[in-house]
């Protein structure tokens, strides 16, 4: 009789098919890193497209969880506390992480097959896929212990991923600045979790919430140490200004897919990890760290615009440190909502805001990403002057260029980047931030000025013979895909704007 | 005044909205196998006049459809809901405010249309202009039949990429600066508008304009009230625009194409002044109240500002630009329809709005006959044209000469054209402004605004001597006079604005009973 019990509290039972989507992409991981040694060398594009069949039956798995009502991991005493939620907030951000995966994977498998000498595929296809398991594992984090389990899970492989390419000096030193700059930050994270364990007594976010609520007078500076601490981490991971200047850098030196990954993919880390510890831990301290987000927001995004306006067109990778720079940029208005929830009460509408526009934002941005793709296939320094007259050559592609760019804009025919970026202005507005929906506004003409230019330049006449070049068929995937999304996105904003309406945990 | 099915008349209103986006969609295809034309530029520059056309159309059986007995209320009305998270609703309708612009769109747009594919722009080939123009169209007749705030902020941006691109690719000297001056301008007042269509439809619960309207401003506090009609007054003052937020405007229009100068002027710049008389003046009476003295004011300074600056371009060895002249004349005129929103009485809007429109027919005319000056003299340089004595196009081009003539007089405010109604209801509206208005105050704007109209007569009869008369030894070289596509372009605009002028109630009698329902509380 008393043996039972002791052996149910140490074996827990597990709900598989919660925890599946991320479990899926780690087995997958795995198997293709064992494949990797049979597989003759002729062959291994094989690898590429089981990752990427992987990828989508991960996807594919969140269908069953969507009642989201889900939870393992769990412990009853003294009150019932979950490791592991797949609510419906877990299920739109691990389905922006696989899709954006999914998608990377996509852009993956041409860059692959054009730099074959260089970059080793089973060992980068087992980087891409453990990374994107540990991103899917984090919104569904429910421990700041799993939380940042799953921040180091997502990032470790990121870092060789972008110092993957052989012989190549740039690479490796991106790599390097990346794995050093992320180091610290994750240090300084896990001294504010302890410090907040030192006062709570407890790792699990809800119990963390309950408990600090009354924390003791002397212990109350600790706290608050902790709590800003522990957001540095999920900062860096969003390059959120002071913590992005690894970005152009590592985005130049990275290969190109590697590099949309880590736009969509890493921020979705950083900011979902924001959300959790923020909104879900830590709402007592919202008078903390909500002013210290909003002044983050607003300065990533200026940062971000300022540099990225300074580009010049004719500089090598400068259409890659466009985008760097202008994910920076795009940073600081996701922000926004999450500072946002720190001043109202209906924190929950605040955050879909947030995720709201990370779905518009990973669409159009991945769609930026694999023209550029494209266009790097061509001319290897991939500079903005080399989009001049794409219309010309490949008119479909500089007509999707051009609508992402707008989306990320925010101007008609980008209706969907217009209306995101509406909610997180209403969502500014209803929380009574207006001087930071001001430093937005500005923000939104400067970055105007630089996607504008860029996308005028694709319909000037073009410079010397314009080569074409046969468009290879996962790329031609990549573009269909996101351009449906942004252009159905486009007319029915409900399926994204809805999550700005709350209902997510 | 026909007897037109209501819910014929909703797929009217929705075809005339999105039909040029439709248009402008099919304007990219390559053309279908019977419609291929002479060649694939002539054969889409015939889609955009069949587009325009198609639109016209529709939006005069409209006009032909409305209930002209109840102008006030909103007829032809779509209310489907589009966003629910942000509470986005397609809200389409019209009232006897609305319905004289969206036909002088369509109107307009059909006839650029029509001269483009007689006179191709100079610049790329034409299949994205045509595709441009329509979503042109299609941004500025949604700005005028949309009743949902967020949905009009839509449409007040998607006319900003179409005018970028025609004018810095199909523009004349220096359009790229003046393109980019001009979205960067609109845009910088359109975020902040955005701004503050939130505050409202946070603070009031709705972005229904109708609700809003009919609200009249109780359910916001004058704090809010004053906020958000400074942030909206902004992005509507700049497109309208208003001194000193004036400045793209002469560049635009200078380096515009022909085309797109008589849009940018006919239609465009209404899009300012519709949204004051329909958004501020009755979601937000007691903010507007409180800005209307400055509005009134900084409405005078354009007046005289712009009427000087037509003086000193009109002047000889000046070396203005005739483009420019014209767009610095609309200034002006864009200063009446201001203070006579600024003057909060039936009268003065009233007047506001028929200005509105007979500046749109008459500026439209005066850039299309100096576009057509320009393609014969390959200037718009008033030295250049007039030298020493004058350019006499009287003699060398005597209908050229007669038009251009027409449309200076028109545009001086002659009684019996369109001209002179709305600017003397709008000084009317100035003499006795509404209740809680500091009266003397207003006494000054109108006599400051009376003064700008003689000052507008002088710079336009220069402009005629100098370019219509000269020197009898200067008539040797003939100018090709008005080719029949011309004419087919010109004529409505002639006539419309002679028929305004002489029978100024067809439009006052649409405009007056919705402006009285808007000011005492908005449309039902």
């Amino acid at each position: 009789m008393s043996a039972q019990p002791l052996a149910e509290s140490l074996v827990q039972s597990v709900d598989w098919l919660a925890i599946a989507p991320p479990t899926l992409a780690a087995v997958v991981a795995l198997a293709v890193l064992v494949a990797d040694l049979f597989v003759p060398e002729p062959r291994k594009a094989v690898l590429g497209w089981v990752s990427v069949a992987g990828l989508a039956a991960a996807t594919a798995l969140l269908l069953p969880l969507l009642d989201g009502d889900r939870a393992t991991f769990c412990t009853d005493a003294p009150a019932r506390a979950c490791s592991y939620t797949a609510d419906h907030f877990t299920l739109v951000i691990q389905f922006l992480v696989l899709g954006g995966a999914l998608l990377a994977a996509l852009l993956s498998v041409t860059h692959l097959d054009d730099e074959r000498r260089r970059v080793p595929a089973g060992e980068f296809w087992f980087l891409l896929l453990s990374s994107a398991a540990g991103a899917a594992l984090l919104p569904a984090s429910r421990d700041l212990a799993t939380l940042i389990v799953a921040l180091e899970a997502a990032s470790l492989p990121a870092f060789a991923l972008v110092g993957i390419r052989h012989g190549d000096k740039r690479s490796s030193e991106a790599a390097l600045k990346f794995f050093l700059s992320s180091v610290t930050a994750t240090a300084v994270s896990l001294m504010g979790i302890s410090f907040v364990y030192a006062t709570t007594g407890t790792l699990h976010l809800t119990r963390v919430a309950q408990r600090l609520t009354h924390v003791d007078g002397q212990l109350h500076t600790l706290a608050q140490a902790g709590v800003v601490l522990t957001l540095v981490g999920f900062a860096f991971k969003t390059a959120a200004a002071p913590f992005h200047f690894w970005v152009p850098d590592t985005y130049v030196g990275a290969p190109l897919p590697v590099a949309a990954y880590l736009s969509v993919v890493g921020k979705a880390v950083g900011f979902s990890g924001l959300i959790l510890v923020t909104v879900v831990a830590f709402p007592s301290y919202a008078d903390v760290w909500g002013p210290a987000l909003a002044v983050l927001a607003a300065l990533t995004m200026t940062a971000g615009n300022v540099a990225a306006l300074r580009q010049r067109a004719t500089r090598a990778y400068s259409a890659v440190r466009l985008l760097a720079w202008s994910s920076v940029g795009q940073a600081g208005y996701l922000l926004v909502p999450i500072a946002a929830a720190g001043y109202t009460k209906d924190a929950e509408r605040a955050i879909g805001s947030t995720v709201a526009y990370a779905l518009m934002y990973a669409a159009v941005n991945l769609g930026a990403f694999a023209v550029a793709a494209l266009v790097g296939r061509g001319r290897a320094l991939n500079r903005i002057a080399d989009y001049r007259g794409l219309y010309a050559t490949n008119p479909l592609s500089a007509l999707l260029l051009a609508f992402f760019l707008l989306c990320l804009a925010g101007l008609p025919p980008g209706v969907i980047g217009l209306f995101a970026k509406v909610t997180v202005f209403s969502a500014a507005v209803d929380a009574g931030l207006g001087w930071l929906a001001v430093v937005m506004a500005v923000n939104v003409v400067i970055a105007l000025f630089y996607y504008l230019q860029w996308t005028a330049l694709l319909f000037r006449a073009p410079e010397g013979e314009p080569v074409r070049h046969r468009v290879p068929a996962p790329l031609t995937a990549a573009l269909a895909l996101t351009g449906v999304v942004g252009v159905a996105l486009s007319g029915a904003p409900q399926l994204v704007l809805r999550f700005a309406a709350g209902g997510l945990f | 005044m026909i007897d037109i099915n209501e819910s014929v008349m909703q797929f009217l209103l929705a075809f005339v909205v999105a039909g040029p986006l439709l248009g402008a969609v099919a304007a990219l295809l390559p053309a279908p196998p019977g419609l291929k034309g002479k060649s694939p530029g002539q054969a889409v520059l015939r889609h955009g006049v069949t587009v325009t056309g198609a639109i016209l159309a529709a939006a005069i059986v409209l006009a032909l459809g409305f209930d002209h007995d109840h102008p006030s209320r909103m007829q032809a009305t779509t209310d489907i809901s589009w966003i629910p998270a942000l509470d986005v609703r397609i809200h389409l309708g019209i009232d006897g405010i609305s319905l004289p612009l969206l036909v002088l769109t369509a109107l307009l747009t059909f006839l650029c249309a029509l001269y483009s594919y007689f006179k191709p722009p100079a610049g790329p080939a034409p299949k994205a202009f045509v595709a441009l123009l329509l979503l042109l169209e299609s941004g500025t007749l949604a700005t005028f039949a949309v009743l949902d705030l967020l949905l009009f902020f839509l449409a007040f941006e998607m006319v900003l990429i179409p005018m970028y691109f025609l004018i810095a690719r199909w523009g004349g000297a220096g359009r790229t600066r003046a393109a980019w001056k001009f979205i960067l301008f609109t845009l910088l007042g359109s975020v902040v508008m955005l701004l503050g269509l939130l505050l409202i439809g946070i603070k009031a619960g709705t972005f229904d304009m109708v609700a809003l309207a009919t609200d009249n401003g109780r359910s916001l506090t004058t704090s809010v009230q004053v906020i958000a009609v400074l942030a909206i007054g902004i992005g509507l003052a700049v497109k309208t625009p208003m001194w000193p937020l004036h400045s793209w405007l002469p560049d635009a229009h200078t380096a515009a194409p022909t085309v797109g100068s008589v849009l940018l002027a006919g239609v465009l710049l209404k899009m300012g002044t519709y949204g004051f008389v329909r958004i501020v003046l009755p979601v937000a009476p007691d903010g507007f109240r409180t800005f209307a003295p400055y509005l009134a004011a900084l409405a005078v300074v354009g007046i005289v500002y712009g009427s000087l600056a037509c003086l000193a371009l009109a002047r000889q060895g000046a070396k203005g630009d005739l483009k420019r002249l014209i767009a610095y004349s609309s200034v002006g005129h864009m200063g009446f329809v201001l203070l006579g929103i600024a003057s909060t009485t039936p009268t003065g809007v009233n007047g506001a709005l028929f200005a509105n429109i007979a500046h749109g027919l008459i500026t439209g005319l005066l850039f299309f006959l100096v576009g057509a000056l320009k393609d014969r003299t390959g200037s718009t340089d008033l030295d250049t044209l007039a030298e020493e004595t004058g350019a006499a196009l009287y003699g060398r081009a005597p209908r050229l000469g007669g038009l251009l003539a027409f449309g200076a007089v028109a545009s001086l405010g002659l009684p019996g054209l369109a001209g002179f109604w709305g600017e003397m209801l709008a000084l009317f509206g100035s003499f006795r402004p509404a209740a809680g208005l500091s009266r003397p105050a207003f006494l000054t704007f109108m006599a400051i605004g009376a003064f700008g109209t003689l000052l507008t007569a002088a710079y336009m009869l220069i402009v005629v001597r100098r370019v219509c008369m000269g020197g009898a030894d200067r008539e040797t070289a003939q100018l090709a006079d008005v080719h029949g596509y011309e004419f087919a372009a010109w004529t409505p605009l002639v006539a419309l604005t002679i028929l305004a002028g002489l029978w100024p109630k067809a439009l006052l009698g649409l405009t007056d009973p919705a402006v009285q329902q808007l000011l005492a509380g908005g449309p039902r």
